[in-house]
């Protein structure tokens, strides 16, 4: 499926991924063009091995594609050096992810302030806007909390206030609601709704779950490494 | 974000994690305290040897030996050298003139070991009168001095020590003469504690040496006067000597052992660094491992590669450091200062000293430990920095 539109803050063109395994070139990717433009919520979904998590990786410079150009904002991003690569994910990637990846050692609040120490703000600072983004997903009295002090569904909202705490062009959410029971998995989803509408973030989420899928703007169905098909909300 | 920035960041968060670790942690320290251990203390015996001949040799002591010897035992000199060395320019005199030099006769006598029945070459030493003026720091600290003419001896508070049956007051026998034993003194630490003293001329007898001496020690008017001292003697047809400061005699005297323990120390400290590799390497494996997923998340926020390989090899470094410290406080804790002896190889006869345990040797033992970790921080640093996040962030 093509989905070259206009000009968005995502543009793929052409893009395989394959990898060797056991002497055997397996094909993840198979020249897939795609279009997403800034604001736009996205939902991918597909079986598993259609490569939904290997696409959103793609996009948010965590893997290389061994063919075809990805573009974000304009910026060729499969021809960064490893260093480039990493400060633009700094600059420009929120990640969150299906099992959290919050640090255990590490406080709610330094937790989110994890991103920001790779900008040049003040420690104060730093720590004014990992609160503030705390604020923002709810969990303003749970700071101080260790991950381990919280249920599952704040430990994802953490996630989210790590991922938006440096304001990135994307968000890139990996099965967010994997792991959660129905409540805290739709608590999730209002407040990646929410930061949609309200922030205008542009937003890629990988969903085995049809409920998820359904508050995205669109939702792009995977298989076999091609776009099949694609539905709108 | 500076790279060192990023480095603290990461390092930080490393060590937030350490309790988690701690027995993994525990064994490497172990392990490198262990090697560091033994490589201070046997670098310490070195120290030890190097100190005992070191602290014997004044600078303003000459020692006058048979031209061509390398040591007391291979040289030989006339009694009739004595007198002509003894009026050459830059010798000290006493107060009525007389030169202060001491004829000496070095001889090596079998005695138990305290506590091991077997025996040891133990340096028995015939001095002449004044021989206590040119060790300045010789004190009689049991007993009394021997007298002259006399088959007495004063034994060294080294040797009486290490060797068994020479307490003040015994009776022994060597050679076809009995010998009383009459006090017990120290000379600052130095190698004469060692040694067993006689007059020079009843061991000549006892071992029938005729007139021949083996060494004359002088002392010199000034330090300054020992190059006055020695183109004399050079200058005089009528003797074919050499002549040293006493300092530079015992630096010499001490090489060999000191280069040979040294050697010794270090190559143990090699066999054992590897296997402290080893832990170390599997302490931080371990450490990554645990790791994986946090580390993945690092890089996928925008930490870099190279602040995580630095952050594992700072941690390895750290844990170095530690095992490096206790192993050299072990050291100075159990071994400064303890007695014991060795085999001098330049006289074939025993001296003894006390294991010394420097800041230095502190030092170079924990530089060791820290190169180990740092060996052993290597490859699971890099494999921590160069793994794929993306089979990282998947870790469970």
């Amino acid at each position: 499926m093509n989905d070259g539109g206009g000009a968005g803050v995502v543009e793929l063109r052409g893009v395989c991924k394959s990898y060797s395994r056991g002497g055997e070139t397996v094909h993840v990717l198979d020249e897939l063009t795609l279009s997403i433009p800034r604001g736009d919520f996205v939902a991918l979904m597909g079986p598993s091995g259609s490569g939904k998590t290997t696409l959103l990786n793609l996009i948010g410079g965590l893997d290389r594609p061994t063919g075809g150009s990805i573009e974000v904002e304009g910026l060729a991003i499969d021809r960064l050096s490893e260093a480039a690569l990493a400060r633009w994910r700094a600059d420009h990637v929120g990640f969150v992810f299906q099992a959290y990846n919050l640090l255990p050692v590490l406080s709610a609040e330094r937790n989110v302030e994890l991103p920001l120490l790779l900008t040049r703000l003040p420690a104060p600072e730093r720590l004014r806007r990992a609160r503030t983004a705390l604020a923002l997903v709810g969990l303003a009295d749970r700071a101080r909390h260790r991950p381990r002090e919280l249920s599952g569904g704040q430990e994802q909202r953490v996630g989210i206030a790590r991922a938006i705490v440096t304001d990135p062009t994307l968000l890139l959410c990996d099965e967010p609601t994997g792991d959660l029971d129905r409540r805290s998995g739709d608590e999730v989803l209002d407040l990646l709704g929410a930061l949609n509408r309200e922030f205008g973030k542009t937003i890629v989420m990988v969903t085995h779950d049809p409920r998820a899928a359904q508050r995205a703007r669109r939702t792009l169905h995977l298989d076999k490494g091609r776009l099949e098909r694609e539905t709108r909300a | 974000m500076s790279l060192l920035s990023q480095v603290g960041a990461v390092t930080a968060m490393n060590l937030r994690n350490l309790p988690q670790r701690a027995a993994s942690s525990a064994v490497a320290v172990v392990g490198v305290a262990g090697v560091t251990l033994v490589l201070v203390a046997v670098l310490s015996i070195a120290e030890g040897f190097r100190a005992a001949l070191e602290l014997s040799g004044s600078e303003d002591v000459a020692i006058v030996l048979r031209s061509g010897s390398t040591d007391e035992l291979t040289s030989g000199l006339q009694q009739g050298s004595v007198p002509v060395i003894a009026d050459a320019p830059g010798v000290a005199r006493l107060p009525d003139g007389a030169p202060v030099v001491s004829p000496e006769l070095y001889v090596v006598v079998d005695v138990p070991i305290r506590g091991k029945g077997s025996a040891a070459n133990a340096p028995l030493r015939g001095v002449g009168p004044l021989a206590a003026q040119i060790r300045r720091e010789l004190r009689v600290v049991e007993g009394r001095m021997f007298q002259p003419g006399t088959s007495e001896v004063i034994v060294g508070d080294g040797a009486a020590q290490q060797y068994a049956g020479l307490e003040v007051g015994r009776t022994v026998r060597w050679g076809t003469t009995t010998w009383t034993i009459v006090g017990r003194f120290t000379d600052g630490g130095g190698v004469a504690e060692s040694e067993i003293w006689s007059d020079a001329r009843v061991l000549q007898q006892a071992y029938n040496r005729g007139s021949l001496f083996q060494s004359l020690r002088v002392r010199l008017e000034s330090a300054a006067a020992f190059g006055r001292f020695r183109d004399a003697l050079a200058a005089d047809p009528r003797l074919s000597v050499r002549v040293e400061r006493e300092q530079a005699f015992y630096a010499e005297q001490s090489a060999f052992l000191r280069s040979l323990v040294t050697s010794a120390g270090w190559t143990i400290a090699a066999m054992m660094g590897v296997g402290a590799v080893f832990a170390a390497l599997n302490t931080l494996y371990n450490a990554v491992s645990s790791r994986v997923r946090e580390i993945a998340t690092l890089r996928a926020i925008g930490f870099g590669a190279m602040p995580v390989l630095v952050s594992v090899l700072v941690e390895a470094m750290l844990l170095g450091l530690a095992g490096g410290l206790i192993g050299g406080l072990a050291a100075y804790l159990t071994l400064n200062g303890l007695r014991s002896s060795t085999l001098n190889w330049q006289n074939f006869s025993q001296i003894t000293f006390a294991f010394t345990v420097t800041p230095r040797l502190v030092a170079s033992g924990m530089l060791y430990g820290l190169l180990l970790t740092l060996l052993g921080g290597l490859l699971p640093g890099w494999r921590a920095a160069r793994a794929p996040i993306t089979a990282g962030l998947r870790a469970t």
